[in-house]
């Protein structure tokens, strides 16, 4: 029934994190990552959580369109369906590292129920809903494009962390500024990136 | 049709598993079972219900640690030690601890979770500490923005406190503010009425607490209070008392001066209070206080106006409060059975007058003080 792209299980999980990056390529999920990169602990924390929940949200999504959406012809209401299903597991998620790791619980704030309305993981949900993908290419694209958004932030949060020690950076730049000059460039090295692997 | 109603019942369908599943997950997760808490060594434990704060769990069992914020995390003021591991220090806690807190375990009991056996230790006091409903028996303007509220205590409930000592009152939600808060005001009644409680509250412009009182609160209201907390009492020698107030820093001092004329405690003690306001508008009490004076030979009342206007025709001392006590403080004291300092008013006040004090030979461990923060 459903007519999945011919890409391969690896390769879609080195394109997700490296070819077509969510961060990036294709500048999902931005908000969190210009504020919570400039300390790398907590960068590390919500790269974990938003991979789990970017993860475990295309599982769920993949099933609620295939086996409710779907076969009820309301794909009109699949965006909002989309968004309960994130806002329940991040609901979850958080009640899980609340009892597991407090000081992670606290050092990410109000971050980690924004996870909720982070682009990235409706932007990866639907992407895996126009590609076709099947379950097991859905799971992969999901932590990989997780993963990809985990390696983007450490990436930041190390960069930053060294030019916080530098002091060759201008006063008008220091902070936001050079935060946002330095995701350009990083999204300019992704770019050479594109195109390598083919995703659908 | 059908098809209209298809979408959004499966759509609630949806959100009802989730939910079901969210409260699952909760349930599993924050039952932590029995927990005992065991109080100063063992002295009190307690036998309760893990996973919520310390702060509430405390507070269910009757012990009230003061907290102006009722438990948000931003007033600092639930301090307790925790002699338990529960981990490092969390970031909501840091900015109100001193590196000396950090390192003896001192932790805000509003943000430390019941997760296993605590053990904790806490002043004495916060045992006799009870919570009270009352009903609002008079309010009274004693300037434009001081009122003097008079609450009587119901259900046979009395209070035991001692002059000095404050109340937290708990201001609940009203106007645009969802949240109930509490805030800590010093006892004006005196300790030998157990059955009421006079609080002096001056207005302070855009404050949560202040404004419900000033703006909202009634005579026959029902308002719960907390309390009493406090350290600021009168020291049993016979050193010789030098008080300060400014505005609603009155309270503590209507209470211990009015004790110790009726009860004659501590009668070696000669009592000075220097009391500041800028014009005649801000004074109150003066004649109650003046007749008090003429009447007991050991108090001595000094109302000083910083700023008077002439056609108030003030005859009293006229000047900044620090100067005009650096001035009675070199001249008319007698310093010959020692000084006691007792200061209650706005921080600045308060730092200004210990550094007068000590320039007229007080030591600072002998200046007692109570900062409206």
């Amino acid at each position: 029934m459903i007519n999945a792209p011919d890409v391969g299980l690896l390769s879609l999980f080195l394109a997700s994190i490296l070819t077509s990056n969510v961060l990036l390529a294709n500048f999902l999920g931005t908000c969190s990552f210009i504020s919570i990169s400039k300390d790398f602990k907590s960068s590390m924390g919500l790269g974990i959580a938003v991979t789990m929940v970017i993860g475990i949200c295309s599982a769920i999504c993949w099933a609620v369109l295939y086996f409710i959406i779907k076969p009820l012809g309301i794909e009109y209401l699949s965006f909002i369906i989309f968004i309960i299903v994130i806002a329940a597991v991040v609901q979850m998620l958080e009640m899980i590292i609340d009892r597991f790791s407090p000081g992670l619980y606290l050092a990410l704030g109000i971050f980690l129920p924004l996870i909720t309305v982070n682009c990235a993981v409706l932007g990866v949900i639907l992407f895996m809903q126009i590609r076709n993908y099947n379950f097991m290419q859905a799971v992969i694209f999901g932590f990989g494009s997780g993963a990809g958004w985990w390696l983007s932030i450490m990436l930041l949060a190390s960069i930053r962390k060294k030019l916080d020690n530098n002091n060759a950076v201008p006063a008008g730049l220091k902070g936001t500024g050079i935060t946002l000059i330095t995701i350009g460039f990083m999204a300019m090295a992704f770019i050479g990136f594109s195109g390598m692997i083919a995703v659908q | 049709m059908t098809q209209i109603l298809i979408g959004p019942l499966a759509v609630a369908i949806l959100s009802t598993v989730l939910a079901f599943l969210i409260a699952i997950i909760d349930k599993v997760l924050n039952n932590y079972g029995q927990m005992k808490i065991s109080i100063n060594g063992g002295k009190k434990v307690l036998e309760v219900k893990g996973g919520s704060p310390l702060l509430g769990t405390l507070a269910a069992e009757g012990i009230f640690v003061p907290s102006a914020c009722g438990g948000r995390g931003s007033c600092g003021a639930c301090k307790c030690k925790v002699t338990t591991d529960v981990g490092p220090h969390l970031p909501t806690e840091l900015p109100y601890m001193s590196p000396a807190e950090i390192q003896k375990n001192i932790r805000l009991s509003c943000q430390i979770k019941v997760r296993k056996d605590l053990e904790i230790e806490l002043p004495e006091e916060f045992f006799s500490v009870k919570k009270f409903q009352t009903k609002v028996a008079s309010i009274k303007n004693l300037t434009y923005d001081i009122k003097e509220v008079l609450l009587s205590l119901q259900d046979g409930q009395t209070v035991e406190f001692e002059a000095g000592q404050y109340v937290q009152l708990v201001v609940p939600p009203y106007g645009e503010i969802s949240e109930s808060v509490q805030r800590a005001y010093s006892m004006s009644s005196r300790p030998l009425d157990k059955t009421h409680i006079e609080l002096l509250i001056r207005l302070v412009p855009g404050g949560i607490a202040t404004t419900w009182v000033h703006k909202f609160l009634k005579e026959g209201d029902r308002v719960e209070v907390v309390g009493p907390f406090g350290e600021f009492r009168i020291h049993d020698t016979p050193a010789t008392m030098v008080c300060v107030a400014g505005g609603s820093g009155m309270a503590p001092f209507k209470s211990m001066l009015y004790h110790m004329y009726e009860t004659d405690a501590f009668p070696e003690k000669e009592i000075w209070y220097f009391f500041g306001a800028r014009t005649t508008k801000d004074m109150f009490y003066l004649d109650e206080l003046a007749e008090l004076a003429a009447k007991w030979p050991r108090f001595h009342f000094v109302p000083a106006l910083s700023e008077p206007k002439p056609e108030e025709n003030w005859k009293g001392d006229v000047g900044l409060i620090t100067d005009v006590l650096d001035r009675y403080g070199q001249s008319s004291i007698d310093k010959s059975k020692g000084l006691e300092g007792y200061l209650c008013g706005s921080p600045g006040m308060i730092n200004a007058c210990i550094n007068v004090m000590k320039k007229n030979g007080m030591t600072e461990d002998k200046i007692y003080f109570d900062k409206f923060a």
